[in-house]
C-alpha cells in the first residue's frame, strides 16, 4: 500500500510532465503490480473466432477488460493480434462469436460500438496534405461533435499532446512521434469510452516510444480511459496492467506482467561450457531440473539464482566459458509456454520491410 | 506480491454529458467535410495541377500542331470560295482534351480510395458512426469537383486554339463538365470497391482508361467508323460526355452549317442523331447507376 502511495506520488510529480528519462522511470510509474480488475467489464469478448478461407487466424478467444485497465495483447507477428482488434473496432466482420464493448453489441449496434471507441492504427492514417487542425476537424465532424464542443475540445488535445503551437503547419512536416501524438489527440477527441492501439510504437525510435509511453499512461491516470492495446515489444507490454498472450489465434496466457513471470519459475540462468551433454546431465542430477539447449547455450530456470551461481561452478565439471542470471522476462513467458521465441527471424526481416515501406510512404506522401 | 486492490474510481462518463449531433446532420457533414478534403488538397497540390496540366497540353499543341498543320478538318478543300471560315483540327481537338483531362482527373481521384483505405485516411473513416453511402458520395463529388477545375484551368488556352470563350460558353462548359466528372468519377469508386490494392492499377490504365479515352471522339469525329469501332464508341460512356462540349465550343464559332455537318457532330445511336440534351440526360443516368452501384459495393465490403 506505502509502495503505492509513492508511485502515485511520483506519477503526479515531474514523470508525467513528460519528464521520463529512462525505460525504468516509466516502469515506475506503471502502478501494475497487483492490480485487480473491478466493476463491471467494457469488453465483454466470448469466442470470437475469425476465418480467412480456411485459414483460422483467430480460434475461439475469449476475455475481459475492465474500465481504467491497459490491457495488452502481446504474440509474434501473424499470431492473431490485428485480426482480433480489427473485429473488436467494427472494422471486419467476426466469423463466430460474440463481443460487448461499453454494453454495446459488436454485429447488432456497430454504429454505438464505433461512437465508443477511439483507435490509433498501426499505420499512419493522417491527412498529411491537412495540417493538424484540420485532421481534428474532420474528425470531430465525423464523430458529430458541434462546432463550439469541437472547438473547445480541439484546443484541449492539441495542447495535451503538445502540438498547439503547431497547429497550422501540414502534418507532412511532422516527425514520427509527433504524427503519432496527434493521432493520439484525435482518438480521444470523440470522448471514447475504450481507445484500441495497434502496436502503437512500431517504427518509432526508442526516445519516441518511451515518450510516447509516458502520455499513454498520463492518459490513464488523468482520464481512466480503457485501452486495449498489441504489441510484440516485451517491454511495452510490461506497461500494461493485464496481458494475453496470444499464439496461432489462441490466448494461450492471461495475467499481469508479474504473475505471468512467476510462471517461468524463477531466474533465467544461461550457460556456455565446453561439454553441454555433461553440464546438462550434472545440473539435472544437483538441481532437479532439466536445461534446454538453445543456439550453443544450456538455459534453465531456477528460484533464487545468483545465490546458486557458486554452487553451478563446482558441481559442473566441464570447463565454463561463460554463465549468466536474469530475471525473467515476458520472453521467456512466451518460450516457457511455446518453445519459441516471440521474434523469430523471420518475423524481423518482414518488420524491417514494413518499416522500409512506411518510410517511403511517408516520403512520398 | 502483496496484492492490493484498486478501488474502481467511477469512470467519467463524459460522453453522456456531450451532445452529439444527429445521425442526418453527421451524415451530411460527413459528406461535405469529405468533399472540401478534396478541394482543400487540390488547390494546395499547384504542383500536381501543373504536372498533370501536361499531358493534355501535348495532346493539344504537339499531337494537335503537328496533325492540323498535315489537315485542317475542314475547310482544305480546294473547291471552296476563299473567305470560307476554316476548322483548325485544334479547335476541334480542344473539346476532346477538356474531356481527357476531366477523364483522367476523375478515375484517379476515384482510385485514390484504394490508396487511402489500405494505409490512410480511409480507414480512419471506415471506423466512424457514419455510413458508407456518406464516405462515397462525398468522394463521388468531390472527385467531380476537383476534375471539373482541373478542366476549367484547361480553358485558359482556348484563345490559343481558336476557341472564343464568353462568360456564358464557360459556365456551359463547367456544367457540362461537372457532369461528366461525376459520372466518371461514380464509375472510379465502382472501380475502386473492386480493387484490393495499387497493384490492378496499370491494368486499369491500359484496359479501361485509354480504351475508353481513345473510343471517346475526343481525337476525331465519329463517323464513318468501321462498325466494330463505332459500337465501341457507342458503348463508351465518355463519348456522351465530349459530344456536348464539343457542340458548345464549335457552335460558339459561328461556322456555316455544312462544317458542323462535316465534323460529325451528335452521336448517332439507331440512325437517329441524338441532341446534346439527350446526350447529357445519358451521362446523368449513368452516374446515378454508378454511385448507387459504388455505394452498394462499399456498404458491403466489411
Amino acid at each position: 500500500m506505502a509502495d503505492m502511495a509513492a508511485e502515485e506520488q511520483t506519477l503526479q510529480g515531474e514523470q508525467l510532465n513528460g519528464q521520463i528519462q529512462s525505460p525504468a522511470d516509466l516502469r515506475m510509474a506503471v502502478a501494475s503490480e497487483g492490480v485487480r480488475p473491478a466493476g463491471a467489464p467494457i469488453i465483454e469478448v466470448e469466442g470470437l473466432t475469425r476465418h480467412y478461407g480456411k485459414l483460422e487466424a483467430v480460434k475461439g478467444i475469449s476475455f475481459e477488460v475492465y474500465p481504467g485497465e491497459i490491457f495488452g495483447f502481446l504474440g509474434p507477428n501473424g499470431a492473431g493480434k490485428s485480426t482480433t482488434i480489427n473485429m473488436l473496432c467494427t472494422l471486419l466482420r467476426p466469423t463466430a462469436g460474440r463481443a460487448r464493448i461499453a454494453g454495446y453489441d459488436l454485429v447488432t449496434q456497430r454504429n454505438k460500438v464505433r461512437e465508443s471507441i477511439g483507435l490509433i492504427f498501426q499505420d499512419p492514417s493522417l491527412d498529411d496534405r491537412l495540417t493538424a487542425d484540420e485532421n481534428l476537424r474532420f474528425h470531430a465532424t465525423v464523430y458529430g461533435l458541434p462546432a463550439a464542443v469541437s472547438k473547445q475540445r480541439r484546443e484541449e488535445l492539441l495542447k495535451m499532446v503538445d502540438l498547439y503551437d503547431r497547429r497550422d503547419q501540414l502534418v507532412r512536416t511532422f516527425s514520427g512521434g509527433m504524427k503519432r501524438r496527434l493521432e493520439i489527440a484525435r482518438g480521444l477527441l470523440h470522448y471514447p469510452r475504450v481507445l484500441f492501439l495497434d502496436e502503437p510504437t512500431i517504427g518509432l525510435d526508442p526516445q519516441t516510444r518511451l515518450h510516447l509511453w509516458s502520455y499513454i499512461l498520463n492518459l490513464r491516470q488523468q482520464k481512466q480511459i480503457t485501452m486495449f492495446l498489441t504489441t510484440h515489444y516485451m517491454d511495452e507490454a510490461e506497461y500494461c496492467d493485464r496481458i494475453a498472450i496470444i499464439d496461432h489465434g489462441k490466448i494461450v496466457a492471461l495475467d499481469t506482467p508479474s504473475r505471468l513471470k512467476d510462471m517461468v519459475g524463477g531466474d533465467v540462468i544461461r550457460l556456455r561450457t565446453s561439454d553441454n551433454a555433461v553440464a546438462a546431465q550434472q545440473i539435472k542430477e544437483h538441481f532437479g531440473v532439466e536445461p534446454r539447449e538453445n543456439k550453443g547455450e544450456l538455459v534453465f530456470e531456477i528460484a533464487g539464482g545468483e545465490e546458486l551461481v557458486p554452487r553451478i561452478v563446482e558441481k559442473v565439471t566441464a570447463r565454463i566459458a561463460s554463465i549468466s542470471v536474469r530475471r525473467p522476462t515476458l520472453d521467456d513467458v512466451f518460450i516457457k509456454l511455446t518453445g519459441r521465441e516471440i521474434r523469430d527471424e523471420e518475423a524481423d526481416a518482414r518488420e524491417l520491410m514494413r518499416g522500409f515501406m512506411r518510410s517511403r510512404r511517408w516520403g512520398r506522401r | 506480491m502483496a496484492t492490493t486492490v484498486v478501488t474502481p474510481q467511477p469512470v467519467r462518463m463524459e460522453q453522456s454529458l456531450t451532445p452529439i449531433n444527429g445521425p442526418f446532420r453527421r451524415n451530411l457533414n460527413t459528406i461535405v467535410i469529405i468533399w472540401y478534403r478534396e478541394v482543400l488538397r487540390f488547390v494546395r497540390d499547384w504542383i500536381r495541377i501543373i504536372t498533370s496540366l501536361a499531358q493534355p497540353l501535348m495532346f493539344l499543341f504537339i499531337f494537335g500542331s503537328g496533325l492540323s498543320s498535315s489537315l485542317n478538318v475542314v475547310g482544305s478543300q480546294a473547291n471552296l470560295p476563299p473567305g470560307t471560315p476554316t476548322l483548325d483540327f485544334r479547335t476541334f481537338l480542344f473539346p476532346g482534351v477538356l474531356s481527357m483531362t476531366v477523364l483522367f482527373t476523375s478515375i484517379f481521384s476515384a482510385i485514390s480510395i484504394v490508396w487511402d483505405r489500405e494505409f490512410g485516411f480511409l480507414r480512419e473513416m471506415l471506423v466512424a458512426p457514419i455510413s458508407r453511402t456518406s464516405l462515397v458520395l462525398g468522394k463521388a463529388l468531390g472527385g467531380s469537383t476537383i476534375a471539373m477545375l482541373q478542366g476549367t484551368i484547361m480553358l485558359i488556352f482556348a484563345p490559343l486554339v481558336g476557341v472564343n470563350l464568353s462568360v456564358g460558353l464557360v459556365v456551359k462548359l463547367m456544367l457540362e463538365m461537372l457532369l461528366l466528372a461525376f459520372s466518371l468519377t461514380s464509375l472510379g469508386i465502382v472501380i475502386a470497391s473492386r480493387m484490393k490494392s495499387m497493384e490492378g492499377f496499370q491494368m486499369i490504365m491500359q484496359f479501361f482508361l485509354m480504351p475508353m479515352f481513345f473510343l471517346s471522339g475526343a481525337l476525331f469525329p465519329l463517323r464513318n467508323l468501321p462498325g466494330w469501332l463505332a459500337f465501341l464508341t457507342k458503348i463508351n460512356p465518355v463519348t456522351y460526355g465530349v459530344d456536348p462540349l464539343r457542340q458548345a465550343v464549335l457552335r460558339a464559332l459561328n461556322l456555316p452549317q455544312f462544317v458542323l455537318d462535316a465534323l460529325g457532330l451528335g452521336v448517332k445511336v439507331f440512325d437517329t442523331t441524338l441532341s446534346t440534351s439527350v446526350e447529357l440526360l445519358i451521362v446523368a443516368i449513368l452516374g446515378l447507376i454508378f454511385i448507387v452501384w459504388g455505394a452498394l459495393a462499399f456498404n458491403k465490403q466489411d
